[in-house]
């Protein structure tokens, strides 16, 4: 992480009376900062409010202007996926694509809960090759349970359609900030967040199965998602504890329902600040610390070599039982 | 009951049912075909090690990485420690983790080989199989060989948790160099192939290869089929079904997986005019 930390700057000392220093949107960067502590559980339901500002009201308050631009050009319009053109101010044209689930039943139906389809990811993808075509910061809004998991989806292509979300992602020449609004469901998610500043608001989730999937899998019993919550580590402050996003956006005490206009206020001062401040940094260096980022994720065990005690390996007898 | 006589006549570290003919097979014959049923052509799953002799010039395999092990970032329970998983299975399999990469040579061509073994609790990928993997990305890099990585897995493993769906973004940049390098990338997917393996390196290589009959497939069958309440036609998920929706090159039967691939490899080595990989 060092190599971001000093491009650009994330690493800030704290000021004598306990604030981060202006410059960085107000974010929180150290989770010790955090003042209510929630339990991941908690977390998860704020995630999920129906009431939360989603990603269209988040794209109203946020920018000046947005100009909404549809289809992946090649099968349909996927609801589920909303993008275009807006205007940040002090910046300028921005590149926006978010996932959009839905504030009422009707809408949660038509846009299918914010579960992209191959098409939504395909439409993501020539949004993010316009931008860095025309040399446009991305914006990028997270808030879905996961990818679309019906059989149509599987036909046309949800696995390659998501990692070449994420490749492109991987290699755009151009700023990326991406945030996490509410809810960070898997691959699905992955496909919007690979970015320069990975953000989250204050009780967001970023998982990599859902609480209830993990259940079901490892306890066999999805009333047991409470449990399997606590134990992923998806809620927001344990994701900058463990470099998977850089900051956190503060939400009002009661959740981000509770004041939206408050909490698009503090989303848009963390956007505009890191939109400004990545766009000074020279793409080349830009892309190197983007893949020092991710490239550093992760916990591995190397023993120096000479220091290993002999392999365990099963006695030849145990195998033979087994029948292998 | 004829009292275990079925047992008797076929012990199980002697003998193997194929599930797809009936037809009971001879361990040590099977394992000659390469798991490969000899009367129907069901192909078993087959372990990383013997993958790895199937498909590369006898003795060419250096192993890179052998000693990285996983570490439990999370303090992750479920019903057993995460710790505890990961030792039981280094000892059911005797590897340290769930990707066994090196360098080896296929028809005298120099490769970097990544082979992912479903053995190693179900093959997921965690911090170690992201790092192995992304390692072996950047030696081909470093090497201007190819690379082949040949998936067998379940998924992201759920023990480190959004850490390993890191991973997914942390091997595909490695690709991206390696793709924008101009070196070719051969993804050969194998039974079962799913998840987050699939949404990332699986889905995306220069050619894409696929065994008959492996299960390849976004979301599990289970959720697909809870998604719309009913039940997914037959052959749904599988390679061949891959293959007619058109997100894969070839299925390939084992038999001629190492020599379609070293074709290939041949066919994309550069000539003496074209210095591309060299330079």
């Amino acid at each position: 992480m060092d190599v971001v930390d000093r491009l650009l700057g994330t690493k800030k000392p704290i000021e004598s009376n306990g604030h981060l220093p202006n410059g960085d949107g107000g974010l929180i960067t150290d989770s010790t900062m955090l003042s209510s502590q929630r339990t991941p559980w908690q977390s998860v339901q704020l995630a999920r409010e129906l009431k939360r500002p989603h990603s269209i009201e988040v794209i109203a308050g946020v920018f000046d202007k947005f100009e909404e631009l549809h289809g992946d050009r090649g099968y349909r319009d996927d609801p589920a996926v909303v993008g275009g053109i807006a205007e940040l101010e002090g910046v300028g044209p921005v590149v926006v694509v978010a996932q959009q689930r839905g504030s009422t039943t009707e809408e949660n139906i038509a846009r299918s809960f914010g579960m992209p389809y191959p098409e939504g990811y395909r439409k993501a993808i020539r949004l993010y090759r316009m931008a860095e075509k025309f040399h446009l910061p991305l914006v990028t809004l997270v808030d879905t349970p996961g990818a679309y998991p019906g059989p149509e989806a599987e036909e046309r292509g949800q696995a390659e359609a998501i990692a070449k979300a994420i490749a492109t992602m991987c290699g755009l020449q151009t700023p990326i900030v991406a945030v996490i609004i509410g809810e960070g469901g898997s691959g699905g998610a992955l496909a919007l967040a690979v970015g320069d500043m990975v953000l989250a608001l204050q009780n967001a989730i970023y998982s990599v199965i859902s609480p209830e999937g993990a259940a079901a899998i490892l306890w066999r019993s999805a009333t047991e998602a409470e449990k399997a919550a606590n134990a992923l580590k998806l809620a927001a402050s344990d994701l900058l504890r463990l470099g998977i996003v850089d900051g956190l956006i503060p939400e009002p005490a009661g959740g981000a329902h509770t004041d939206s206009a408050a909490t698009i206020a503090a989303i848009k001062t963390a956007i505009v600040a890191q939109v400004d401040r990545l766009g000074r940094v020279p793409i080349a260096d830009l892309l190197s610390a983007r893949y020092e980022r991710y490239r550093h994720i992760g916990t591995v065990i190397e023993p120096l070599p000479g220091t290993l005690p002999a392999p365990k390996t099963e006695p030849f007898w145990r195998r033979i039982m087994r029948g292998v | 009951m004829p009292f275990g006589r079925q047992r008797k006549e076929f012990p199980s570290h002697l003998w193997t049912q194929c599930p797809s003919c009936g037809e009971m097979l001879f361990n040590k014959q099977l394992a000659r075909n390469h798991n490969v049923c000899t009367k129907c052509e069901h192909h078993f799953r087959l372990g990383a090690r013997e993958r790895i002799e199937l498909l590369i010039d006898k003795g060419s395999f250096t192993e890179h990485d052998v000693d990285l092990t996983s570490g439990d970032p999370l303090g992750f329970t479920d019903q057993k420690p995460y710790p505890q998983r990961v030792q039981q299975s280094q000892v059911k399999s005797g590897e340290k983790d769930a990707a066994i990469c090196g360098t080896a040579s296929i028809d005298e061509n120099q490769v970097e080989l990544a082979v992912m073994d479903f053995d190693f609790m179900g093959g997921s990928m965690g911090s170690v199989v992201g790092e192995k993997l992304t390692r072996a990305g950047e030696r081909a890099l470093a090497n201007r060989t190819p690379l082949i990585i040949v998936s067998s897995s379940g998924g992201a493993r759920m023990q480190e948790g959004t850490l390993s769906l890191m991973q997914m973004a942390k091997i595909l940049g490695a690709l991206h160099r390696l793709d924008e390098a101009g070196l070719p990338y051969i993804a050969v997917q194998t039974d079962p192939t799913t998840g987050g393996v699939l949404a990332s390196f699986a889905s995306l290589g220069d050619l894409i290869l696929a065994e008959p009959n492996a299960l390849i497939g976004f979301s599990g069958a289970r959720v697909t089929s809870e998604t719309i309440g009913e039940k997914l036609p037959k052959g749904f998920q599988r390679a061949e079904f891959v293959l007619e929706h058109g997100f894969i090159d070839q299925v390939v039967p084992r038999a001629q997986l190492r020599d379609r691939i070293a074709y290939f490899l041949n066919a994309f080595r550069p000539s003496a005019r074209d210095l591309r990989w060299s330079l």
